[in-house]
């Protein structure tokens, strides 16, 4: 007698040792993994943020505006009469182009493609224009960017009234 | 004279300039591969070698950190290549004069033990690299830079050196095409090389008369279209990934008049004044039948020739397409390279609205 239950405690026993074992091995593979999981997400987000606010329209004098490039990877563009939000992603391999000044071009530093002021591409591989961002005016009177919508020309887009603002 | 070597160096005189010399010197290589060419050659290279590094743009290049693989790189090219050519021509006047090769001769055909002789020439070689990765990364430091900034691109922005040939690759084709397409026939070609050819001929011996075509076609494609292209993108590629000759200040002004066209745009509006038709595929029927006739007429063109029937008989019908179409496939890049060159060519088949340009 009471060697079966000597027996049938030791079953007990061995199985809440399992239990208890089994539990905590789980505990730590799911720690591990979050870990893990949380190790592949930057500490700090330098992302540029999807919308912005860009001032006023009589900010912007003809030509290519700079002053958004860093912080959002835009150019506001402003010229025959439209004001316009350009991505700065080259449309052939996504490098940052450049805004020469000089030679009134966006040039790529990856593989020489070059755009013209308004974002057409005329030299180098790069298969068609640079994007132009939803632009629109706030009741306040704001520029707003919203580079969640995306024109393109190719695509006939850049008739698209929200495509650009009338100055 | 620099002016010459700069001038010279654009890729639309360079690239036939090192094709020309190239096939030269595989028709002629058994003067090349002597040590009498060898020393001669050194003797000529060296004192030029030594004047170019006394300009300073040139030095600059040679030097930047980034660029001491591709020097070491051609250093050991240049040298396994004649190398050999050396031991090709030496097997090729055996064989002629109704020798054996040399590799067949019974003192080359003795054995022995991988251990010790191979394990400790492998050790040593280990310890070797070791040493020498360790001072080269002493000497030439690797430079800290800003932090990472995704809305700004260092000028020119360079892939690292072995990517360089893909980046020069890059300039004349649509990402598709020379950054998967293009990469994936190059390793599934190299993969299958045993399998297409079968030719026993030059198993275990180095000779060049008894495999013209395989070794011409092989470093065609290594030398003049990987290596060259390295060589471009390395040291002839600055801001703006615009052209600088080898002695060229690297001006971030420098403007290059370039102004590249579609061929739809060529067929419609050059030729036949119209606008350019709304309707995709209507637009861009020429390159389309351009590009089908390149790859559906020619396999079976070259088939009927006297020189494919020799191959099909050797290794049959599916060997010789697989093999033509890895062929066409790897000639697509210079032609499209002297289209860009001498056209201004941008695409021939360019349809953007669906991510899909040749
Ligand atoms: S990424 Fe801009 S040219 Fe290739």
């Amino acid at each position: 007698m009471s060697e079966e239950l000597q027996l049938h405690l030791n079953r007990r026993e061995f199985f809440s040792y399992l239990s208890v074992g089994w539990i905590t091995f789980t505990a730590a593979c799911a720690g591990m993994a979050s870990l893990a999981f949380r190790f592949s997400y930057p500490n700090v987000n330098f992302e540029p943020e999807m919308e912005f606010l860009a001032g006023k329209t009589s900010d912007y004098e003809e030509g290519v505006d700079e002053r958004w490039k860093n912080g959002f990877g835009v150019w506001m563009v402003k010229v025959e009469g439209k004001l316009f939000a350009l991505s700065n992603i080259c449309t052939h391999l996504g490098c940052i182009p450049n805004w020469l000044p000089a030679e009134l071009k966006f040039k790529c530093p990856c593989h020489g493609s070059g755009y013209y002021m308004t974002g057409v591409n005329f030299e180098g591989p790069a298969p068609r224009p640079l994007e132009r961002y939803a632009i629109s005016i706030t009741t306040e009177g704001l520029i707003k960017v919203d580079k969640t919508k995306i024109y393109r020309s190719e695509k006939g887009q850049w008739d698209h009234p929200s495509s650009f603002i009338p100055v | 004279m620099k002016e010459i070597i700069n001038w010279m160096a654009e890729p639309i005189r360079s690239f036939p300039t090192f094709a020309i010399l190239f096939f030269l010197m595989l028709k002629h290589y058994k003067t090349v591969g002597t040590k009498k060419f060898a020393y001669i050659s050194l003797a000529v290279f060296f004192p030029a070698i030594c004047w170019f590094c006394a300009d300073p743009n040139f030095i600059k290049i040679i030097l930047w950190p980034d660029n001491i693989p591709i020097n070491i790189l051609i250093i050991t090219i240049t040298f396994f290549t004649w190398l050999t050519l050396y031991k090709c021509a030496e097997n090729d006047n055996r064989i002629e004069a109704g020798q054996l090769p040399l590799e067949a001769l019974p003192e080359n055909r003795e054995k022995v033990w991988s251990w010790p002789n191979l394990v400790y020439t492998e050790l040593f070689m280990i310890i070797a690299c070791t040493i020498f990765l360790i001072v080269w990364a002493i000497i030439f430091k690797a430079p800290l830079e800003e932090p990472a900034n995704p809305t700004w691109a260092p000028n020119p922005a360079k892939a690292p050196w072995y990517f360089l040939g893909l980046q020069e690759m890059l300039v004349y084709f649509d990402p598709w095409m020379a950054g998967v397409v293009l990469p994936v026939i190059i390793l599934v070609g190299l993969i299958l090389i045993p399998y297409i050819d079968t030719n026993p001929k030059g198993n275990g011996y180095y000779t060049f008369a008894e495999r013209k075509m395989a070794i011409t076609g092989f470093m065609f494609g290594w030398l003049v279209l990987w290596i060259y292209l390295i060589i471009v993108g390395t040291f002839l590629r600055g801001p703006n990934w615009t052209f600088y000759g080898p002695f060229e200040f690297w001006d971030f002004h420098k403007v290059e008049p370039m102004y590249n066209v579609n061929l739809s745009e060529y067929f419609w509006i050059k030729i036949f004044n119209t606008p350019m038709p709304t309707s995709l595929i209507l637009r861009e029927i020429p390159g389309i039948i351009i590009t089908v006739i390149y790859l559906l007429m020619i396999p079976p063109i070259i088939g009927a020739t006297k020189f494919g029937k020799k191959i099909i008989e050797k290794s049959g019908q599916i060997r010789f397409y697989i093999f033509v179409m890895l062929v066409l496939g790897m000639t697509s890049l210079p032609i499209k390279m002297i289209l860009r060159w001498l056209f201004d060519l941008k695409y021939i088949i360019a349809l953007p609205e669906w991510e899909l340009n040749l």
